[in-house]
């Protein structure tokens, strides 16, 4: 029972970093983007690249990880948001696209479908982190971490020109804001956020295919981001808390397995629905005045 | 150039601009200085070319023809930050405000935070960036008293009344430091009461060391607002001069009533 809770919290921690990491794009910037399950997934098969073929550790390989997502949506960012507007959506998932058809296809680096196996377990000092208990810490860490770093970011000055190109990017230019270095800059730092959330799962998995980072999984995370509410920052740590409860709770029923992957998503569809109907600001509701 | 008080060197002077949309020639040798210290007026029918005179100042568009100098800089080929950047800055007829965002705030977003807007300072100069954000602070509640916003700092911007919106409009390009203001209709849409209220503050502008050029819709109100007036027509700059001679021109009167 510890580890099955164990593993539960540690996949809340590594959703909500690719949910926080997200929601610097979609809620703070107002860039939506379908490409961070591949993203994930560069800094998942980075990471584990690294560990298995040169022998670079956990850390070395979230460096990695994080460098490689980064310049993953620069690439992309580069020429689609020097065009306003909503070329980001559609540019981002060509990214998703392509990644996956990587992962499946460049079998020499990425073994394809059959994934790869033996990742390594991360090392503290010469302590493995084996126990799902102890992956929890770390996984919470990191979470913990990207949740300051977006703190930071967003709680500034850096953060309020964010606003300001979200809610008029014609008024940001004119009050002399470089609107598209911001926009790049943004997009990679979540990159690189959401780049380490890979890292954590496939050292943590210590197994890893194309199936986990494919588009649903894209949408799942910006079902996070919507459902926990955009607009504040914890938003989308409870996003991932209540998403990723809802099939652990679906276990208790009994339910076939048969019946239950698909009830999933009907239930995730319908949630979707239900709140862009009733509460598009999401649970946590709309930010007001922070009086300072 | 026409004949006006050419005293000092301009501040501004565009050369020659053009500037076409399909066949339309919205902006055609248009020629003018702007001089420091003082109010410009642009004024002109409908569709005399104004707001593109301002849109390719700032940078919004771009010229086919031409030369804007601002203290020896070219601006024509600049994207809008950079002009912003060398101290010309516009506020827009319809506002732009960012109405989800507090007053205070859209006046903080005109004041320079260069370290706070800078992702490596953010996590490497935390105490820069801590002074940086105090100073802007006191900076903008200075800018807000001098526009008699102070009292709704912590409001939302779209909380505003209309007239209270176009004086925050103002109020945030004043926060940037820049010396030369494009005011776009600074007046219009507003009641006698009002205009009472914003056209004094706009007289001071230049007391605080600013340069303003504004676009008037009005020419009643131009004589009491500008120093100097450039009439423009058609794209073209038909006259330019102290109000009183623009004012009383019946040939301008004609084409601005008439047709």
């Amino acid at each position: 029972m510890t580890a099955y809770l164990a593993h539960f919290l540690v996949m809340v921690a590594i959703y909500s970093i690719l949910a926080l990491s997200l929601n610097l794009l979609i809620g703070f910037s107002g860039i939506f983007s379908l490409a961070h399950a591949a993203i994930y997934g560069i800094g998942a098969y980075a990471s584990a690249l690294a560990a298995l073929k040169l022998g670079v550790g956990f850390w070395g390989g979230m460096a990695i990880a994080a460098a490689v997502g980064a310049l993953a949506s620069a690439l992309v960012a580069i020429p689609s948001l020097r065009v306003a507007g909503d070329y980001y959506v559609v540019a981002s998932f060509g990214l998703q696209v392509v990644m996956l058809a990587v992962f499946m296809n460049w079998t020499d680096l990425t073994n394809g479908h059959a994934g790869l196996p033996g990742i390594p377990r991360p090392n503290l000092l010469g302590w493995s982190i084996d126990q799902p208990f102890e992956y929890v810490f770390l996984a919470g860490f990191f979470a913990l971490l990207t949740w300051a770093i977006c703190r930071r970011l967003t709680d500034s000055a850096f953060g309020r020109v964010l606003q300001a190109i979200r809610d008029d990017e014609i008024a940001a230019q004119a009050m002399g804001k470089n609107v598209v270095l911001v926009k790049i800059v943004v997009a990679c730092i979540s990159s690189a956020l959401g780049a380490t959330a890979g890292s954590l799962y496939a050292h943590y998995i210590t197994y890893i295919n194309p199936s986990s980072f494919a588009l649903h999984e894209s949408i799942f995370i910006a079902t996070l981001v919507i459902l926990g509410g955009s607009e504040r920052l914890t938003g989308p740590v409870i996003g991932a808390f209540v998403l990723l409860a809802i099939p652990e709770a679906l276990k208790f029923l009994a339910i076939p397995d048969a019946v239950a992957a698909p009830m999933r998503q009907i239930i995730y569809g319908a949630l979707l629905v239900l709140f862009m109907l009733v509460r598009p600001e999401g649970i946590l509701g709309r930010a007001r005045a922070r009086p300072r | 150039m026409t004949a006006g008080a050419t005293a000092a060197a301009p501040i501004m002077a565009l050369q020659g601009v053009a500037r076409s949309f399909g066949g339309i020639r919205a902006v055609d040798d248009c020629s003018f200085e702007v001089q420091p210290g003082l109010i410009t007026g642009l004024i002109g029918p409908n569709g005399a070319g104004k707001t593109t005179v301002f849109n390719l100042i700032t940078g919004f568009l771009s010229a086919e023809h031409g030369s804007i100098q601002f203290q020896g800089r070219e601006l024509l080929g600049l994207p809008p930050h950079e002009v912003e950047r060398l101290g010309v800055v516009r506020t827009f007829q319809h506002l732009r405000l960012w109405g989800k965002m507090t007053v205070l705030e859209n006046v903080l977003l005109g004041c320079r935070t260069p370290a706070g807007e800078s992702v490596l300072s953010l996590f490497l100069r935390p105490g820069a960036v801590r002074a940086e954000e105090a100073r802007a602070h006191s900076r903008a509640m200075e800018v807000l008293e001098i526009f008699g916003l102070a009292a709704r700092a912590r409001e939302f911007a779209e909380d505003l009344a209309y007239p209270e919106q176009k004086l925050l409009s103002m109020a945030r390009i004043f926060a940037t430091d820049a010396p030369v203001l494009l005011l776009d209709e600074p007046t219009s849409g507003l009641d006698g009461e009002s205009l009472q209220r914003i056209m004094p503050i706009v007289r001071r502008l230049v007391d605080h060391g600013k340069t303003v050029l504004l676009i008037e819709h009005n020419m009643d109100l131009i004589s009491e607002l500008a120093d100097q007036v450039v009439f423009l027509h058609q794209g073209r700059v038909l006259a330019a001069g102290g109000p009183a001679k623009i004012t009383r021109d019946p040939a301008l009167t004609e084409i601005y009533f008439g047709a």
